[in-house]
């Protein structure tokens, strides 16, 4: 997209890149270090394909005290290191840097212990989410958070980005179920947190990790929690005539003492788009779509369908259908599955946002939305996670289109203000990265921002491990005030920053 | 303090050098000036869990009991905002107007410590991050936090979180909070997560003494999709009569049939589904070839009341020791223990509430290595008066004891918020 300030490059650094690559290649087989641009070039970007980076090498670990002599290393030679899982992040968390290590854990994909009787998996970062599950079906049991790109992202990145998925309202984000992780410092020391235990004594070093973006440790194991499959799941699709009747019904459907194991929302341009692309069978007519899943035993999902379905019509729903088996349920589920790529094929690019707002604002927020959409002359389409107030308003624009990008940019800036401003956050699940970093203080003051920045240094006081990623790169000091940089346009350039 | 902050502020101080900040504002003047002067201080809110932790060595004290009331409750949101030093009793009455409740199951620690309910403040819970018998199935104290506001140790007042259940803004400082005993943070604002309340529950009692019979069904039950959201085991041991008679008097229902050993699980919901769930339990463990009892709601809410609120160890005068282990360890650690200590197992198998009588301190580091051996953590929630500190209350290893330092230092560099409760050196 626009331009994109990195931190300060250390020529010293680049200088010394023979040396370096000769280094890593006697810590680790030399084959797991690849420095040749071919080699790298696959790396040069996350999910966030719009800013790309060669780094200076990429090293692939097998085990974790080799990672922890890598960072040593690093950490001695004062190199900086950008810690890579799959690379599926859309927020630019994995973006490498010139003068960087990138430390991918593309090699940590095994499951190191299935125990059904403590009811949970340690396993490497690098095994995929979907891996889990798969790991442990055949028991009846699965891994609760469940981001839509499950099937690729590692469970690493999950700790890393803290991940949620439809579910996270009933079960939670990836915080709320591992148990313990194995984490190595920026100075290469290992440190185990946590167990097979519930909870743990102390400071919740795993909290703080755990959406901590690859900032603070890089994660060598996972011990993830797992449940037992519902008994029955059973989803309602109803659309509704007007975003105000079908916002309602899904307010009410939370006060009403409800907690649907999944809630999602489409606008009407969104059911549209899905149902070109998936043949869904979603109702066309509708103005906003409400898929409500809910799970438990078969009288009790059937009571809460009933009661759902009342609340529904009270609003004016204008068609209800609910699932007679399972097959129906996924149908339900097929188009909304199918959003991103669904908008991938009505426009060259689509650039996905991730706010979170109060439930209860949803109205506002797809109104205001859609005049920011007429402002811009560019289409959205909104999805939303409405039992934890996710909301996904996917901009369609031409990435060949520089003035269009800039626009798209600008319209996505703008969004997430609106969703601060409704009582919501910038982030809901994709992370801040280095593509929401800027918006930090929208949401925070000085101090807050100080405090964060001082637990990084905390523990990272060379500041080499994922810099650039989160926190806005050109601020100075609380102490000497905020600058808040819009586009690279610094008042002193040749400040050092950090 | 310097006369000039006491004239501008006007916050009450007491003959112990006692403050009562009054709001936020007046928090962070206490505490700019405490940090300008290196002077420690213990933070509290009622004290009722000031018990746990070790003993703060701090020349002031800083009472937030005035940053008390609700702020904002939007029960269709799921969610709660309150002043930090809120009575737990006047949030648990606000949300029951709506049919919400903190799903974690607040412990009432009053009872060990007076024989009477005395919850305290929302802080308290926070800080100690110590959830009820319904974790194991809804999470700890940490996972209901959504966000705080609150003073570091340099006197700047800080917030993370908000309001929404997905925010992956910045470090979640929330969770670091929560279980940190206040020696990162005066807490000033929290918002919670609430849930809504199950509309009744049942509760199945098992009696038997079989211990390898306990653990097998704990494993049953974990593994049940029945969510059952309560399962506790109390042995009818060791052999003292007067502790037996106790216990009876205090688990004394109508319906509870059996006498001695009894394991109980809870199953909520409404009546339709809870006889739904029990039909199934009744195939998954087997229940034909038991002694049970059912409890029906009016019996089954009081009786997770005194589980949760420790009542079988009501006013101990001994060491009350806090265990949780992997579950699968069930058996060890109750062979272990034998009948020497009076204990109850909780959280599906993984927590042990376990007494170790007064002048029998040494034991405490036996049954602290047999935890940890087995892949768990023990914390001394309560002290005997003799007890000589020779255990630490809290277990930590090197590495983390290192990190936590550094965490710490990042709050609160002059360590003026309860110094030395957690760990020495923090």
């Amino acid at each position: 997209m626009t331009e994109l300030v990195l931190p300060k490059i250390n020529k010293k650094t680049l200088d010394k890149k023979e040396y370096i690559f000769k280094a890593l290649a006697k810590l680790i087989n030399p084959e797991n270090v690849l420095s040749h641009v071919d080699e790298i070039k696959p790396y040069e970007t996350d999910a966030l394909v719009a800013y790309k980076q060669t780094p200076l090498v990429v090293v692939m670990p097998e085990n974790t005290q080799e990672v922890s002599n890598i960072l040593k290393f690093c950490y001695e030679e004062n190199i900086k290191v950008v810690p890579r899982g799959a690379g599926t992040g859309l927020s630019g968390g994995a973006l490498p840097l010139q003068d960087a290590v990138l430390l991918s854990l593309g090699k940590f994909n095994k499951i190191l212990e299935i125990d059904f009787e403590n009811k949970c998996v340690v396993t490497q970062p690098g095994v995929t989410n979907l891996g889990l599950t798969h790991a442990v079906q055949h028991k009846g049991f699965y891994y609760a958070p469940d981001p839509s790109s499950q099937l690729a992202c590692s469970i690493g990145g999950n700790v890393a980005e803290n991940s949620g998925g439809v579910h996270s309202l009933k079960y939670g984000t990836t915080t709320n179920n591992i148990l313990g992780v194995e984490i190595v410092m920026m100075n290469g020391t290992i440190c185990r947190i946590g167990g097979k235990t519930l909870d743990q004594e102390g400071y919740d070093l795993m909290g703080l990790i755990c959406g901590s973006e690859g900032l603070l440790g890089v994660v060598t194991e996972v011990t993830a929690k797992i449940l037992k499959k519902p008994q029955v799941v059973k989803a309602a699709l109803i659309g509704f005539p007007t975003i105000k009747e079908g916002g309602n019904a899904a307010t009410e459907i939370i006060s009403n003492g409800i907690v649907p194991a999944g809630m999602e929302i489409m606008d009407k341009a969104l059911i549209e788009a899905t149902d070109n692309f998936s043949k869904a069978g979603y109702p066309r007519d509708a103005e906003l779509l409400l898929i409500v899943e809910l799970d438990g035993t078969e009288s009790e999902v059937d009571g809460l369908l009933k009661e759902v379905s009342t609340i529904c019509k009270k609003n004016n729903c204008s068609s209800l259908k609910l699932s007679n088996n399972e097959k129906e349920r996924l149908s339900f589920w097929a188009g909304r599955k199918a959003a991103f790529p669904a908008c991938g094929a009505m426009a060259p690019d689509y650039y996905c946002m991730d706010g979170s707002i109060p439930r209860g604002k949803l109205t506002e927020a797809l109104l205001e939305i859609k005049n920011l959409s007429k402002k811009y002359n560019l289409p959205v389409a909104n999805c939303f996670h409405a039992g934890d107030g996710n909301l996904h308003p996917l901009i369609m624009y031409d990435g060949g289109n520089k003035e269009e990008l800039r626009k798209t940019e600008e319209f996505g800036s703008e969004i997430l203000k609106v969703c601060v401003r409704l009582g919501g956050v910038i982030t809901g699940e994709h992370g801040v990265g280095v593509e929401k970093r800027e918006l930090m203080c929208e949401m925070f003051n000085d101090n807050d921002i100080q405090q964060q920045l001082d637990i990084k240094s905390s523990l990272d006081e060379k500041n080499l491990l994922n810099p650039g990623k989160v926190y806005p790169i050109l601020r100075k000091c609380a102490e000497e005030g905020r600058v808040h940089v819009h586009r690279g346009e610094e008042k002193f350039p040749d400040l050092p920053r950090f | 303090m310097s006369i000039e902050v006491k004239k501008n502020s006007q916050i009450f101080q007491d003959s112990n050098n006692t403050y009562y900040p009054e709001n936020e504002i007046e928090v962070s003047n206490i505490i700019q000036e405490l940090y300008k002067n290196n002077l420690s201080t213990e933070l509290i809110g009622t004290g009722s869990k000031s018990f746990i932790g070790n003993k703060v060595q701090a020349g002031n004290t800083l009472s937030l009991s005035k940053l008390s009331g609700i702020v904002e409750y939007l029960p269709e949101e799921l969610y709660v905002k309150v002043k930090a030093n809120t009575l737990l009793e006047i949030i648990v009455k606000e949300l029951e107007k709506n049919n919400q409740e903190l799903a974690f199951e607040p412990i009432d620690f009053g009872f060990i410590e007076n024989g009477k309910s005395n919850k305290g403040t929302i802080a308290g819970y926070l800080s100690c991050n110590l959830a009820g018998s319904r974790r194991f199935k809804v999470g700890s104290v940490r996972d209901h936090i959504l966000g705080f506001r609150g003073v570091n140790g340099k006197g700047n007042v800080i917030k993370s979180g908000g309001t929404v259940v997905k925010n992956v803004t910045g470090y979640d400082l929330s969770k670091l909070v929560t279980g940190s005993f206040g020696t990162l943070v005066a807490l000033t604002e929290v918002v919670l997560k609430v849930l809504p309340k199950k509309k009744s529950s049942n509760t199945i009692t098992i009696h038997t003494e079989d211990k390898k019979l306990v653990n097998e069904l704990f494993e049953k039950i974990s593994s049940s999709s029945s969510e059952i959201s309560g399962a506790v085991y109390v042995p009818d041991e060791p052999d003292d009569e007067n502790y037996k008679h106790n216990k009876e008097m205090l688990f004394k229902f109508n319906d509870l049939k059996f006498k001695g050993s009894f394991l109980a699980l809870r199953i909520e919901g409404d009546k339709i589904s809870i006889d739904e769930k029990i039909k199934v339990l009744t195939k998954e463990l087997n229940f034909n070839n038991l002694s049970t009892s059912i409890l029906d709601v009016h019996q089954s809410v009081p009786f997770w009341e005194k589980i949760n609120n420790l009542e079988l160890f009501s006013e101990t005068k001994n060491n009350l020791l806090r265990a949780v282990i992997p579950p699968s360890k069930g058996n060890e650690l109750m062979q272990q223990l034998g009948n020497k200590y009076k204990y109850y197992i909780d959280w599906c198998g993984s927590l042990y509430w376990i007494e170790v009588q007064s002048k029998k301190n040494m034991e405490i580091t036996k049954i602290k290595k047999l935890i940890k051996d087995l892949g768990g953590y023990l914390t001394i929630i309560k002290t005997s008066p003799d007890y000589d500190y020779e255990e630490t209350i809290f277990t930590i290893d090197d590495t983390r004891l290192l990190i936590s330092e550094k965490i710490k230092k990042s709050f609160d560099p002059k360590r003026i918020f309860n110094p030395g409760k957690m760990y020495r050196g923090i």
